[in-house]
């Protein structure tokens, strides 16, 4: 197993190697995940994982990959789904033209579930929705739209707990053990890589929803993100977070208020 | 701004439990001590849609200071931090909690072993966890890890417990200090750990 100060010598590395700069995670799940992919892996010892990650850069997507977490499920979190369709989507149908971020989107679930709200209020023709993660191989995934089969039960759950009165079935086409989602949503997305540890503002939002992501940062990372997003919010732009998350440590915090609600939702002020 | 005194926990007491150790811990938190100077935290499983009314059920039992652990929070001597539903949590070196949000273990988010692996890095053998009722095995690898680190490890007696199958798991490791009933687990927090001198 690695101990904690192997770790903070390997990090460095890392950075030098290939530019990941994974300094700002909090190390108690680092450590754990890193430890989960040393044993899954069958690493002998710690010079044997280090080399392997110099040495052969697949290894260190495939380590990447591995030791980010990447658990979502579709409306995870009703409730906030249901703030979303009910107190935010009516003010972003004020706009003629609706961009919205979806930050360490993971394999896309969040988006699609975003995806038919918009197009549930009508708005989805006049919307884009960016979404990017740092890791390739998830946003791949996203971008196909294609789901396992046994997960649907639990997202039409959600789905209807978050307020939903179609037939959540409606939305994808079951093939074998996979649900194809409907082109008509993933046609309004754009997928792209983005590290939100060292990558800049690409665009100005209404919207940027980034949930359980944070949790993953330490104090000085989360601010560096939140300030991050701040520059990519429009004036009265809503920021989402996971549900425990919040911009508590953030000297962003003044310029935002949370939302009547109490959901995990701010507002920038202006 | 609210005021908060760091001081930073020698020690920490991390109970889990699964089907039935609610019951036990009803029974456990009205008996401790209020002057009770360790941190407690409390990992439950229970189902993805439960509030904050633990919390409240909680405070209602005992006088000592009951929360929702929160990410970035200091350890503090005294309180009672209660997991939140799916999401596993994590102590740090520094003695602050994260929270984790990957897959299950054991078919449980938050997961007891998780916990208790993570304390015991940071805590050693001033760690003591406490294993109650359950019809699960969470909990039970990692007492072996708690034990290895010098800890010390408690389990709800399986004849008194609701489901006696989560603490069994524990004794067959063999590493387990002590057997006890819930009164007795009170009993033994409340003259095995620090206090506070009675001044407030």
């Amino acid at each position: 197993m690695i101990t904690n100060e192997e770790l903070e010598e390997l990090l460095p590395e890392i950075i030098k190697h290939y530019g990941y700069d994974f300094t700002g995670y909090s190390r108690a799940s680092l450590v754990r995940r890193v430890n989960a992919f040393f044993v899954k892996e069958r690493c002998s010892s710690f010079a044997e994982l280090t080399q392997k990650l110099l040495d052969n850069q697949s290894f260190f997507i495939h380590f990447v990959e591995e030791v980010t977490v990447n658990v979502t499920e579709m409306f995870r979190d009703p409730g906030f789904y249901k703030t979303l369709r009910t107190e935010i989507i009516p003010v972003l149908a004020t706009y003629p033209f609706i961009r919205i971020w979806h930050a360490g989107c993971s394999t896309g679930e969040e988006v699609y579930s975003m995806a038919i709200l918009l197009k549930e209020a009508g708005l989805l023709q006049k919307a884009i929705l960016y979404a990017t993660d740092l890791n390739q191989k998830v946003l791949e995934k996203a971008k196909a739209g294609i789901f396992p089969m046994s997960q649907m039960r639990q997202n039409s759950e959600n789905y209807i707990k978050a307020g939903g009165r179609q037939e959540f079935s409606s939305y994808y086409t079951a093939n074998y053990n996979f649900a194809r989602f409907d082109k008509a949503l993933s046609d309004k997305m754009v997928f792209s890589t983005h590290n939100l540890v060292s990558d800049s503002s690409f665009n100005e939002f209404q919207l940027i929803l980034c949930r359980n992501v944070l949790i993953y940062f330490d104090k000085d990372l989360q601010a560096r993100v939140l300030q991050l997003f701040d520059k990519s919010l429009d004036s009265l732009g809503f920021l989402a977070l996971g549900s425990k998350e919040s911009m508590k440590f953030s000297p962003i915090a003044p310029y935002y208020s949370q939302i009547e609600t109490k959901d995990k939702i701010w507002r920038k002020k202006r | 701004m609210e005021k908060e005194t760091i001081t930073s926990p020698e020690s920490l007491v991390v109970i889990g439990g699964s089907s039935g150790s609610l019951e036990a811990l009803l029974h456990i938190l009205p008996l401790l001590d209020k002057r009770l100077h360790v941190p407690v935290i409390i990992v439950l499983h229970r189902n993805n849609q439960s509030d904050n009314g633990l919390v409240e059920l909680f405070a209602s039992k005992t006088k000592l200071l009951v929360k929702e652990a929160d990410e970035k929070d200091m350890l503090q001597p005294g309180t009672v931090y209660i997991a939140p539903p799916d999401y596993h949590l994590l102590i740090e070196q520094d003695k602050t909690l994260s929270l984790d949000a990957s897959a299950k273990v054991n078919f449980s988010r938050p997961s007891i072993d998780v916990t208790f692996s993570s304390a015991a890095d940071v805590f050693g053998k001033n760690l003591t966890t406490i294993l109650l009722s359950g019809a699960n095995a969470d909990g039970a690898d990692a007492m072996v890890y708690v034990k290895e680190c010098g800890g010390k490890l408690i389990v709800q007696d399986p004849g008194e417990a609701l489901v006696g199958y989560m603490p069994r798991q524990a004794i067959e490791q063999n590493v387990v200090d002590h057997i006890l009933k819930t009164e007795e687990i009170a009993q033994w927090m409340n003259t095995s750990l620090g206090f506070r001198s009675l001044e407030d």
